[in-house]
């Protein structure tokens, strides 16, 4: 099937206007006939529920955790983009625009893009009007900080908790419709199947995590918000029940996977520190801001105490390779970075696999309280954890897989190549490319749902008689009794090992082969190691308990179940795409310096995976990027 | 009207609105026990000190005075307790399972033990108000024994009531057992005041907190005095 | 790194049925483990023997959602100040210690399953009032509403509040006051809130009272329990609001308008 992208006609600067001028609009009275299914309660999933029934839609949310505001957009530290220019430092929509494209290394669709850079303006509008409790200056107007790979200082924070903050405000709004009555929650309550009707998605099957119930739901049109696909690698700083199912799912009814390896590494993570980690923990990267990274020169003062180790034996490896960006290089060089000099066996910590973010110099120049101020919190958590202060030695960081690009296709107006078939967010592919820079994450949630989808969704719906479809349709009885068959039967394989043991064992082979850096001879092995491994959870997986009650272990066999899955198709991808870019490294493509080769020519493209049956041999859909504003050039940061 | 007493009904029924009215009365009960006090010290003035102020407080208004600090402290107290027994009993059934293990890291004795210290107090309150204001079991009544002539005019001899009242011991030791309570209710029932009401900040949160404990001092040490001084320094005699 | 062997007194539950204590002997801990790591090794241990894991809920794993939500020998989240479960790390137990692990207790809290507890409440609380009335699109421009730092600052105090309901869980009452007043206080702080303050207020309080929590005795375990460290003082501004906000209903509060209005 040929991907129409639907991107508007006009000038870049004017086509977000132009569209939405051009969108066709449904009246008051009839939007209430419409009902909008919204899977997931994060950044994307609240605002577009409450800005969606704001305007009058029928709305029902569904979320796995036990309230809204739990949903895992929470946990985002740093910042929220905004092209304000209240610094009066140079930004711009076309700068943040620019920045984002060269950021993602080419690889993300201009126009999204754009428009994101354009409503990122809004969002900081409607997010105060909130009463989000934004950094001020003494003033009493925001303030600002610099982030990541930005040379200008547009990002917005609430202290180190931009995403709860964010997320509160788009819950409260949510909140707010629930009490008029225009949103039905329903928390607790995971989403097992989409359902198709007539080649459109009309509905969704979902288990009540308390009474184990599955159910179908019927809608007009389907969002899916349920963010990425990290914990496929078990460790990553996503929460631990983050999972792929709700994407997977409606990629095995039809929907394209774009750009599965496309997957963020954050360069300042907490080193693994034992076989029982269940997670990592992410340290903001506006650490960066006044630490410095650095590794021993030799091989052999990796055991010293840091403090041990002499100035002149010191390698500040950041500021050396990329003396502009230094320490602030963007997340997937900095990640890159630590991992070569680790594989130089210049690592520390235990395990080699840790590089220092030491706070001295900063602390010196400013005083303990000044760094106190600026990351009390941050430090709290590292001595928590790891039992380490770092004001009196540095931190050690790791890189750890923490956000993924890549997502379901979906065109200009977030809409898959299934109709009917929204999906907004992280869990979408279109707007970082092939590598999302800081503060950027936060910013597409909202600016998907509070703005973009309230425009792009009438579009679809106009199309549709509202309340068409309903659960009696035989689409969804078949949908109904395969979940119940799929539940039954992971409960009833009854094997010896538990579902943990499958994911962990899962992570690692994906993380080893198609983590930070990737080779054929690598990919190929997974490709093979995977199939294997998802033939003994089938046969070897044991699910205590049973599915007529809370059952945490059938909630993650399910998720590990589609993880199987999707995981060959992250491999597949990393194997077709013979370039470097942005997240994604494969070794045998690279500069003699080290630097990622991207190949414009043959590698210009969202690779848009169709599912097949055969997991083995999905057919790959190209759409092709073109780039009229941003010149293609090689990503520089030195 | 009715809107009006919607309001203020739904007021009560409310757990702040019913935590608003037991600092209230608690707040007119403390100004009470500060007054009390500061008359009983009078006994160390004198018979013609204390058995003035006696007639005072049951001469003013031609009489009614006192009736109408009766009545309003009862309303105070009567408020107080009720609306405290019905929190304590919603606290209770606010937490059904009980935990396996507790653990308490900040919250005083006093303010734990708050309804168990009241309902004590009350206790003595009924047998102190038996005792010298309505006193039963007793001969306080009896103008040939308890009369004072105060500028040509008989009054109740108030001096020689609290002498004896006190003189023997089980009543003073009640006494003392009891003032020890008001301490520790008033320990935390003082400070609380000023939080509940709004009050507090800040700032100000430990100066309240201090003169909560002050105030709990001054009127154990002032009330108890009166006792000590009768059984073991002779006061009276 | 060392190894601890500790004794786990563990509440089991189904919903709707008594629980009771369950003795599980945790040996050979790693001290580096966060306990819910340590949850996590005795789980697969009580898999391996077909046995039926213990469930609890959990989810970032990095002290924000809020989702964690163990006693921990009678504290909710454990000893460590300011710190969640799961933030909670095993180093901070000696071997041969007797561990207590009970779900947050409280009627308005009711247990789903193990250690697992029903915090819907907090939500409900929140949709009577704990929002800005602004539709998307509206908002004037971020600077147009000047906020001073300090003020600025308090409100992002009560923010932190991550609703897990320790505060509840610590209560001698098991009331809910610290979170209400975090939740109100952050928005009657600000020039956004003042709009709806009264109504919030009331509305907040009411529907907190009729969750079925306990009244707040000025008792502060909750600010010892509470992970953010979210100061008492929020209670206080929320009885202050509570009472004037009442004045206001009741008594029309300045603004004239008839009965008959909408």
């Amino acid at each position: 099937m040929p991907l129409d992208s639907k991107i508007p006609s006009g000038p870049m600067a004017e086509k977000w206007s132009k569209h939405k001028q051009d969108s066709k609009l449904i009246n008051p009275k009839n939007k209430r006939k419409y009902t909008v299914l919204v899977v997931g309660s994060g950044l994307a999933g609240s605002s577009a529920a409450a800005t969606l029934a704001e305007l009058g839609y029928q709305v029902k949310c569904f979320c796995f955790q036990d309230s809204p505001r739990r949903a895992h957009s929470i946990a985002a530290q740093g910042g929220i983009n905004a092209a304000k220019n209240y610094q009066n430092d140079g930004d711009s929509v076309h700068r943040l625009f620019y920045d984002t494209v060269k950021g993602g290394d080419f690889r993300a669709r201009e126009a999204n893009v754009h428009r994101l850079a354009e409503e990122s303006i809004n969002i900081i509008d409607q997010c105060a009007a909130q009463g989000v409790p934004f950094a001020r200056e003494y003033g009493g107007g925001l303030a600002n900080r610099s982030f990541g790979g930005a040379q200008v200082s547009r990002t917005f924070y609430a202290r180190g908790q931009t995403g709860q903050q964010l997320l509160l405000g788009a819950y409260s709004a949510l909140n707010k419709e629930i009490a008029r009555g225009s949103v039905k929650m329903y928390p607790r309550t995971e989403m097992l199947d989409v359902v198709v009707v007539d080649g459109h998605a009309k509905g969704i099957i979902t288990r009540d995590l308390v009474t184990g119930k599955i159910e179908s739901h019927a809608g007009d049109t389907v969002l899916l918000c349920s963010g990425g696909y990290g914990n496929v690698f078990y460790l990553s700083t996503n929460a631990m029940g983050c999972n792929v199912t709700a994407t997977w799912r409606a990629h095995r009814k039809g929907a394209y996977f774009a750009n599965p390896c496309y997957t963020q590494i954050h360069p300042t993570c907490i080193p693994v520190s034992g076989d029982y980690q269940s997670k990592l923990t992410l340290m903001s990267e506006s650490l960066r801001n006044d630490g410095r990274v650095w590794a021993p020169k030799n091989a052999a003062d990796c055991g010293k105490a840091p403090h041990e180790i002499p100035e002149e034996a010191r390698d500040y490896y950041l500021e050396r390779k990329y003396p502009s960006f230094g320490n602030l290089a963007p997340r997937d060089i900095s990640s890159r970075a630590a991992k070569e000099v680790c594989d130089e066996g210049r690592g520390v910590g235990p395990g080699g696999r840790g590089v220092y973010l030491d706070f001295a110099e900063s602390i010196q120049q400013f005083s303990q309280k000044t760094i106190a101020e600026r990351y009390g919190n941050l430090f709290d958590m590292y001595e928590r954890i790891t039992g380490e202060s770092a004001y009196k030695q540095p931190m050690r960081i790791y890189p750890a897989v923490h956000y993924t690009m890549g997502g379901l296709w979906v065109d200009y107006n977030l809409m898959s190549n299934l109709p009917g078939l929204h999906v907004l967010g992280e869990a979408n592919f279109s707007d970082h490319g092939a590598n999302r820079l800081g503060a950027s994450a936060l910013m597409q949630g909202l600016a998907d749902g509070y703005f973009v989808i309230p425009t792009t969704i009438a579009p679809y719906l106009v199309t549709q008689s509202p309340g068409s479809v309903t659960t009696s349709h035989p689409e969804f009885k078949k949908a109904l009794e395969e979940a119940h068959a799929r539940t039954s039967r992971l409960l009833n394989i009854k094997g010896k090992r538990s579902v943990d043991s499958f994911h962990r064992e899962l992570g690692l082979l994906v993380w080893d082969k198609c983590g930070m850096a990737r080779d054929r001879a690598g990919l190929t092995e997974a490709l093979q190691r995977i199939p294997e491994l998802r033939e003994e959870f089938w046969n070897n997986v044991t699910v205590p308990g049973s599915g007529e009650a809370a059952n945490p272990e059938l909630e993650k066999a399910g998720r590990v179940a589609d993880f199987m899955e999707f995981a060959e198709l992250l491999c597949l991808d990393a194997l077709n795409r013979e370039e470097s870019c942005g997240g994604h490294f494969r070794t045998e493509h690279q500069y003699p310096d080290g630097e990622a080769k991207r190949d414009d020519e043959n590698y210009s493209y969202a690779a848009a995976w169709e599912y097949t049956g055969d997991l083995a041999n999905p057919i790959l859909n190209k759409e092709q990027l073109t780039f009229e504003e941003v010149h293609l050039a090689v990503r520089s940061y030195k | 009207m009715s809107a009006v007493f919607d309001s203020l009904s739904r007021f009560y029924a409310s757990s702040i609105g019913k935590k608003i009215l037991v600092a209230l009365t608690g707040a007119a009960l403390v100004v009470f026990v500060l007054g009390h006090m500061i008359g009983n010290l009078l006994v160390f003035a004198g018979p013609e000190a204390i058995n003035e102020y006696g007639h005072m407080l049951q001469s003013s208004l031609h009489g009614a005075g006192v009736w109408i600090a009766r009545l309003g402290l009862l309303a105070a107290v009567g408020i107080h307790i009720l609306a405290t027994v019905q929190l304590t009993a919603s606290n209770r059934a606010a937490r059904q399972d009980r935990y396996g293990k507790n653990a308490t890291q900040v919250a005083s004795k006093a303010s734990r033990t708050m309804i168990w210290s009241g309902l004590t107090i009350l206790a003595f309150i009924v047998y102190h108000l038996l005792h010298f204001t309505v006193r039963v079991g007793n001969e306080y009544n009896n103008p040939a024994l308890y009369s004072y002539s105060l500028h040509g005019e008989t009054v109740h001899n108030v001096y020689k009531m609290v002498i004896d009242g006190f003189s023997w011991w089980p009543a003073s030791a009640f006494y003392v057992v009891a003032m020890v309570l008001l301490y520790t209710h008033l320990s935390h029932g003082v400070s609380s005041l000023f939080q509940t009401l709004g009050l507090a900040t800040h700032r100000t949160w430990p100066l309240f907190q201090k003169l909560g404990h002050a105030y709990a001092l001054l009127i154990v040490i002032g009330n108890c005095s009166i006792p000590i001084a009768i059984l073991f320094f002779g006061l009276g005699k | 790194m060392s190894l601890l062997n500790l004794q786990l007194k563990v509440w089991r539950q189904n919903k709707g049925q008594t629980g009771r204590f369950q003795d599980i002997e945790a040996r050979d801990i790693p001290d580096h483990a966060s306990f819910l790591e340590m949850m996590d090794i005795v789980n697969e241990r009580l898999i391996q023997k077909g046995e039926e894991p213990v469930a609890f809920d959990h989810d970032c794993r990095e002290g924000i959602c809020g989702m964690c939500s163990m006693t921990i020998n009678g504290m909710p989240h454990g000893p460590e100040k300011a710190t969640t479960t799961c933030q909670l790390h095993m180093r901070k137990f000696r071997t041969g210690d007797t561990i207590w692990i009970e779900p947050f207790r409280a009627r308005a809290f009711p247990v789903i399953k193990d250690l697992m507890v029903d915090r819907s409440a907090f939500d409900r609380i929140q949709q009577a009032g704990g929002f800005v009335t602004v539709r998307t699109g509206s908002a004037p421009d971020a600077n147009s509403i000047l906020i001073g730092k300090d003020i600025a600052d308090a409100a992002m105090d009560a923010a932190a509040c991550i609703g897990c309901g320790a505060c509840v869980a610590a209560c001698k009452n098991a009331s809910a006051m610290l979170f209400v007043s975090a939740k109100a206080g952050q928005l009657n702080s600000l020039p956004q809130g003042q709009p709806e303050k009264t109504k919030r207020t009331l509305g907040m309080v009411r529907q907190m009272d009729k969750e079925g929590f306990g009244n707040c005795t000025n008792q502060y375990e909750c600010e010892a329990a509470c992970p953010k460290e979210i100061s008492v003082r929020w209670i206080t501004k929320l009885n202050r609001d509570y009472a004037v906000a009442t004045v206001h209903e009741a008594f029309g509060g300045g603004v004239e308008r008839s009965e008959g209005g909408e």
